[in-house]
């Protein structure tokens, strides 16, 4: 026990620094400035080089709290905030379930202070899957302090056929109250329709532009499967009654709605090939509501070059895997993955900044909207956040449009890269639910996340020195430089128990 | 020794000469005829009146753009009476160290030739023709048998030969000083020490704004940037050569980058610059070559598994293919110490043999060329703009990185300034690494190589590329292979062995270039 508290405040003693650079910030930050404390630093920016870093994973030196009155760390521990004793009763920890064997729960189980609760014990802090949330949500009853990782009904934005049905209703909305110039904002989703229901609608459309390519999605599944694209109206009408599909697909099919959607034709191509954007928006209230925009995210590239020539009447009906390489959100190839950084690095360098800004405003303007279009629907509830992953995708014109948005979008990392990216927007998301109340409440900016929308849009703070900025400035950094290390340890107090060095 | 003025002379007569016949030559020539009808022309003032109108015309800017770029090409002015040889390198043992490496690579390739049975050169069937064309944007899809084929060589072998060079003229028992001794570089050839260094790069100086730098610090809110961006773009609209290229002494905006690179190596994209590269795609799709399968295996070995590059496959052998066919890159071996190799064709009739240059550019890729492409396919999107901006960087600067010469901004003179920047800045550490048999140069030189590409990720290369043009030298990638390592010097005294101090050393994409120069170059006590 004494080596395990050595090693303990070892860990914590600041260490002596070199004049020039402290080696772990890869800028130039003189010695002493930015201590890493290399407790939740599992950011690749902050160590040397990766995988070599010699500190003890936090596990290690942080004892479990079954332990915790025979070991000398109970001391500082001891030393918790008193208002959050008082509020969890006397518990010194945050007592977590975690229903996902992935990048989440490496986050959870390495936080400081939490500690993971068995199948039925009451837990503070829940992150469930969707299902989980269906079976018990309306049967639980949860303390004020509780927080769980979904909203009720969350469907209302990330079942693609409800959010067409929502958006829709929005835009109508909006073009009563505000006029069309307003409404037309709201156009950054395809042309979709809702089968069987809105059959005779689609049917309308679809001839009124002849040669057009649609696409057609089951509204509940993902990751591209059941996707088949389309040009004639007589494929739907065989698909229909196609007896050559298995008998459970014909049953599904029959309980199962689809979209059909106008496909985006000329989509953006980087040297021949597709991709759409993953973007990570963390909703912490409805009413009012906040919203934060994580600066990572990235690009997925397919794996095929695109042309619509593969779409020809001969393709019609293809094969799942040749539907899926054509589907925007299928992932051929692990990895085929841009930064977001990089992506918007390289859309400077062919459009220039002026473009890319107008881009991020447009894409920003596709978050808050199609938020506010469930803004009442969704069932406002102070437990609940939700972290939704958007499938952005842009066309020739650089014109995002929105493709679905997904309430428990992949946390499974494909690479160390992706793992690193995971990690660290899940740690900022637990900093932003802030169940250690180390914030303020009037924070623009956590780690990566920005402050999007609160109640209104959310203006940068910008120097007098700045030239020219009569204009406000949005505060979304989407694809910007990340310095989340930095700014976290300005901006939070240690956690509990543990001391500020 | 030449006076000044004769010097200039000489050099003048040179451009001319080289200015003559071009495109830009008989289109001036045009536009002062046509000129001539304009009503403010006066007979008595003719020549002034119609230079005055090329000037207002922007006709003047475009030779003196020209200009400009034959001054980077120019070869170093020689006595008048030395042989042409020369002036391509001046050292005897350098140009016998060079032809027998040319003579290792080029047996190296005849052996594969005959061991798979695969002729140098063939011209392909009609159908073959046809099915190239169609696939000509996608060529990436191709997954043909490379098994077989082996790059020529890697930097790995390249490095060898640069430490086996010996001076005849150095008897190397005594004379040497201790310091020469320490670094695998033997042969002494004069490199810049850090306070010759900051009076060559007095923009990289602390009090000078950096991209790289400055635009990442908050306080003031990026008041350098904009500034910045602004004479940026001053620049752009003058069209002015030599200034954009000042100006990239301190960074270029990624938004105008593509554009000042482009003005830097006067790059025009002309209609000419199109149909020149319609004609070495057409060259490609006839014939297939030896090579296009080295370039195929290079492609797949590096730049495909790039994190960042893999998006450009097909830009890379758009590029490539054509470049091995393009001749008129055979022109820079003018300058470089290296000769293009040749290879007997059989005439038709067998009697006779004649010697050609193959592949047709001279220039035999090497294990990880397709990285000098790669990270301009971030700024390019055309091929042929992509591919006359790859062409301009590699006879200005790409070729000096493996070829044996003595110029200083040649790959031994890169290699020695590495190794004499370390051993006086950091001493201890020169020496730990090499007695734990960690020779900082063995680690160092892929980086070199590749001028860094590959190894920094692709926002600081560019930034790094930025100052090669600004200060139209590679020495800089030297020194930054020493401010690595002065960076990184802490962990790499506590290894122990060569595999952990390339571990140590074996992710550089989180490295800030222009911090670490700067520091390196200016705020470190010499």
């Amino acid at each position: 026990m004494q080596v395990v508290f050595l090693t303990f405040s070892l860990t914590r003693a600041p260490k002596p620094q070199p004049q020039t650079w402290t080696g772990q910030h890869e800028k130039f930050i003189p010695a002493g400035i930015l201590p890493c404390l290399g407790l939740s630093c599992q950011d690749k920016d902050c160590t040397p080089y990766p995988r070599y870093n010699t500190t003890v994973p936090l596990r290690d030196n942080y004892p479990p709290r079954q332990h915790s009155s025979l070991n000398p760390t109970s001391s500082v521990l001891r030393t918790l905030d008193r208002r959050h004793r008082t509020r969890r009763e006397g518990r010194n920890c945050i007592r977590y379930r975690c229903g996902l064997t992935n990048t989440i729960q490496d986050v959870l189980n390495q936080r400081p202070g939490w500690v993971e609760v068995k199948e039925d014990g009451d837990w503070d802090f829940n992150w469930c899957d969707v299902g989980w949330l269906r079976e018990n949500f309306d049967h639980s009853y949860m303390e004020e302090h509780v927080r769980i990782c979904h909203f009720r009904n969350h469907y209302e934005l990330t079942r693609k056929n409800l959010m067409v049905k929502n958006l829709k209703r929005y835009r109508k909305t909006l073009e009563r109250e505000a006029g069309r110039m307003e409404a037309a904002k709201c156009d950054f989703f395809p042309c979709t329709f809702v089968l069987p229901s809105e059959y005779h609608i689609f049917v309308e459309e679809f001839k009124r532009s002849p040669g057009s390519t649609w696409i057609m999605k089951p509204v509940a599944r993902s990751q591209g499967k059941g996707i088949f694209l389309f040009r004639k109206l007589k494929d739907i009408i065989d698909w229909k009654k196609d007896g050559s599909r298995s008998e459970e697909q014909k049953d599904e099919a029959q309980v199962e709605s689809y979209v059909a959607q106008r496909y985006i034709e000329n989509p953006y191509l980087i040297a021949g090939r597709k991709f759409d954007l993953r973007v990570y928006v963390l909703v912490t209230s409805y009413i009012p509501l906040k919203a934060w925009l994580y600066r990572d995210g990235f690009a997925r590239f397919s794996n095929t070059r695109f042309s619509l020539s593969s779409i020809d009447d001969q393709y019609v009906h293809l094969t799942n895997v040749a539907v899926q390489k054509t589907a925007p959100d299928y992932d051929p190839e692990k990895g085929c993955k841009w930064q977001m950084q990089q992506l918007r690095c390289y859309l400077t360098a062919k459009h220039g900044f002026e473009t890319v800004q107008t881009l991020s405003k447009e894409i920003d303007n596709i978050f808050i909207r199609s938020l506010l279009s469930v803004q009442k629907t969704i069932i406002n509830d102070k437990h609940c956040f939700e972290l939704y992953g958007y499938d952005i995708l842009l066309d020739q014109d650089l014109k995002p449009w929105l493709i679905e948005v997904n309430a428990s979008p992949s946390l499974t990392a494909s690479s160390q890269e992706d793992y690193d990216l995971k990690y660290r927007l899940l740690e900022d998301t637990l900093h932003i639910v802030d169940m250690e109340g180390r914030l303020t409440g009037k924070e623009k900016r956590v780690g990566g996340f920005d402050l999007m929308w609160n109640d209104g849009p959310v203006y940068t703070d910008v120097g007098l020195e700045a030239l020219g900025s009569s204009c406000l400035v949005a505060n979304t950094h989407l694809g910007c430089v990340n310095d989340r290390q930095k700014q976290l340890q300005q901006l939070l107090k240690p956690f509990p128990g543990q001391k500020k060095t | 020794m030449l006076d000044e003025s004769a010097e200039l002379s000489v050099s003048i007569t040179q451009i001319v000469q080289r200015l003559k016949g071009t495109h830009l030559h008989s289109q001036l020539e045009k536009q002062a005829k046509e000129c001539l009808h304009k009503p403010e022309i006066k007979l008595e003032t003719l020549k002034d009146d119609v230079r005055r109108l090329l000037k207002a015309s922007g006709w003047e800017r475009k030779l003196q753009n020209a200009v400009y770029r034959e001054l980077h090409i120019l070869p170093p002015p020689g006595h008048p009476r030395a042989p042409p040889e020369h002036t391509k390198e001046p050292l005897a043992y350098m140009c016998k160290a060079q032809v027998n490496w040319e003579k290792r690579i080029l047996k190296s390739l005849n052996s594969m030739c005959t061991e798979l049975g695969i002729p140098l050169a063939r011209k392909r069937p009609v159908p073959e023709q046809k099915e190239l064309t169609n696939k000509w944007n996608e060529m990436g899809t191709d997954e043909p048998d490379l098994s077989k084929f082996r790059p020529v060589y890697a930097p790995k072998d390249f490095l060898e030969v640069l430490v086996g060079l010996r001076n005849p003229n150095n008897e190397r028992s005594e004379d040497l000083t201790v310091r020469s001794h320490w670094g695998l570089i033997q042969v002494s050839l004069n490199v810049r020490n850090i306070p010759q260094m900051r009076e060559m790069y007095p923009e990289l100086g602390l009090t000078f704004g950096q991209l790289g730098i400055d635009d990442h610090t908050h306080v003031p809110p990026d008041l350098f940037e904009s500034e910045h961006i602004h004479i940026g773009k001053k620049v752009v609209s003058e069209q002015d050569s030599a200034a954009a290229q000042q100006y990239s002494r301190q960074g270029c905006p990624t938004g105008l980058r593509a554009q000042l690179w482009s003005l830097i190596l006067n790059t025009t994209n002309d209609p000419e610059d199109i149909t020149h590269y319609e004609q070495l795609k057409a060259r490609v799709i006839h014939h297939a070559l030896l090579v296009d399968n080295l370039i195929y295996k290079d492609v797949k070995l590096t730049a495909s598994n790039d994190d960042y590059y893999f998006v450009f496959e097909d830009y890379l052998y758009q590029v490539l293919l054509c470049f091995s066919r393009d001749t008129s890159v055979l022109e820079h071996f003018n300058y470089n110490s290296a000769t293009p190799p040749k290879s007997c064709i059989q005439s038709k009739s067998g009697s006779e043999q004649s010697a050609v240059v193959y592949p047709p550019n001279g220039v035999i890729p090497f294990h990880g060329f397709s990285m000098y492409v790669a990270p301009l396919c971030f700024l390019y999107n055309e091929p042929s703009k992509l591919y006359s901006v790859f062409r301009e960087m590699y006879i200005r600067y790409f070729f000096r990185l493996h070829s044996i010469s003595s110029l200083p901004s040649g790959i031994v003179s890169l290699c020695l300034q590495f190794e004499r920047l370390l051993q006086s800045h950091l001493p201890q550490l020169f020496y730990h690494l090499r007695e734990i048999g960690a020779q900082p140069l063995r680690i160092a030189f892929k980086w070199i190589v590749r001028a860094f590409s590959g190894y920094l990720s692709t926002d600081q290369l560019l930034l790094l590329w930025d100052r090669i043009l600004g200060y139209d030298s590679l020495e800089i990638v030297a020194v930054l292979a020493a401010a690595v390592f002065a960076f990184r010097a802490e962990n790499l005294m506590e290894v122990t062995s060569l595999a952990s101090a390339e571990a140590v050393l074996a992710d550089l994409s989180t490295l800030k270039v222009m911090p670490l120069l700067q520091i390196f170059l200016f705020a470190t006590s010499v």
